[in-house]
């Protein structure tokens, strides 16, 4: 704990000396909201500088339409839902995945393929979520599939890519962003490079771990870069990043899916945002097994998750939160999500 | 759901699945997104796959900080 202190109260320094006025940086990864949060870090750094939670967390960004899907075919007889945990209890119409007794909690996706190979009676759908960390591993879940010739096992696709996120705020005029943490384990697999395109709209960015040493050395190389005028990425997670990534991932990310338009919860359609399955494994995809009608899906009455996903709102400007929105009897996903901005400030911020 | 954390390999066990060493309980995971990987390494690990390799010291400062020492 002293080492951490030693380490952290120099960063701190700095950040005080040199953050000018107004000084905004976003974070887009669930995972280091939390961290944020968990770690008490908005306290320690000076007031006139603001954190702002982006659309980070894979679950909140689900369209409402997609986790009606998922309930949609949890509820056909003959089926199997495997998912992350997180999904459980995202609310949709008054309902949710976790009521329905088809529904499997996973940890890792290859346990999908496991039920489906001990379930030959039973259609396993695996709900593919996540960025571009998680992508991979659905990816190399459905090679197996076909190398093992399964006919009744697939995916529930609603993989997300988040520059075009990033894009769309930078390009957006509501907040007066001056920099990115970049998302460490995204890194990991992208590599850093896959950021550059920040510094086409002078924008700063830092890849970044989640240890607390690391957040707030990256948010003082940021604020450092920012004064000085030097935009682009810098890699400040170089045990675990570099600037080409995981190019095993990568290839298998090119060979089973395609960029497609995706719906984000409370933003709308982004363009070229998601990943879909392709033809060549189309046999796998749950949308052409499933042929389910969508109409559109309305957000809870007052629910602002869209808004504090755009980072415009704090999860303290919404009139359900912590009151009729809280985390055992959540109205939206920001709540819902362990790494849900409304969840982490529910835990971890004073009133 | 996505934190990835760095853990020892004890085996490698076939093609694509590695014997890691979480707290004191083996888990399997899948190496199928890295390659030459043996005994002894530290892998960082996410959903049940090993998705980059790490050196002992960076993995024992993460590890450390995530027990709280």
């Amino acid at each position: 704990m002293l080492d951490v202190k030693n380490k952290i109260i120099p960063l701190l320094q700095n950040i005080e000396k040199i953050t000018p006025d107004d000084f905004t940086f976003m974070e887009v990864c669930g995972t280091h909201t939390m961290s944020i949060a968990r770690y008490g870090l908005r306290s320690l750094l000076p007031k006139r500088m603001r954190i702002i939670s982006g659309p980070g967390c894979p679950v909140c960004v689900s369209s409402s339409k997609d986790i009606r899907t998922a309930i949609q075919i949890a509820k056909l007889p003959n089926t199997i839902v495997a998912t992350f945990g997180d999904m459980l209890r995202v609310p949709c119409e008054g309902e949710s995945l976790q009521e329905h007794k088809n529904v499997k909690v996973i940890y890792s996706p290859m346990e999908s393929l496991v039920m489906a190979e001990k379930n030959r009676d039973k259609e396993v759908v695996l709900l593919g979520v996540g960025f571009e960390t998680t992508s991979p591993l659905t990816a190399v879940v459905i090679k197996e599939a076909e190398k093992r010739g399964l006919n009744n096992f697939f995916v529930l696709c609603m993989h997300k890519l988040i520059p075009q996120a990033m894009e769309l705020i930078m390009q957006s005029k509501n907040i007066n962003l001056n920099g990115f943490l970049l998302p460490g384990h995204v890194s990991a697999i992208t590599g850093s490079r896959y950021f550059d395109f920040i510094s086409k709209f002078d924008f700063c960015g830092v890849v970044t771990g989640f240890e607390p040493v690391n957040i707030v050395s990256s948010i003082s190389m940021l604020v450092t870069n920012h004064v000085n005028s030097k935009y682009g990425v810098f890699n400040n997670y170089e045990p675990v990043v570099n600037d080409a990534g995981n190019l095993t991932a990568q290839g298998l990310v090119k060979d089973v899916y395609e960029p497609c338009d995706s719906d984000w919860r409370g933003i709308g359609k982004i363009k070229a945002s998601g990943l879909k399955i392709k033809r060549a494994y189309s046999r796998f995809d749950a949308t052409n097994k499933f042929n389910i009608k969508m109409e559109k899906v309305d957000d809870p009455k007052g629910c602002r998750c869209g808004d504090i996903l755009k980072g415009n709102a704090l999860p303290t400007e919404c009139m359900h939160y912590g009151r009729s929105c809280t985390p055992s009897n959540p109205i939206g996903p920001c709540m819902v999500s362990t790494e849900g901005t409304c969840a982490a400030f529910y835990k971890y911020v004073e009133d | 759901m996505c934190l990835a954390i760095p853990l020892k390999v004890l085996n490698v066990l076939n093609d694509n699945i590695l014997l890691v060493e979480s707290g004191g309980i083996n888990i399997n995971v899948s190496c199928a997104l890295i390659s030459d990987v043996k005994k002894g390494d530290y892998v960082l690990v996410h959903a049940g796959f090993a998705i980059q390799k790490m050196t002992e010291s960076e993995a024992k400062e993460t590890l450390s900080v995530i027990s709280g020492e």
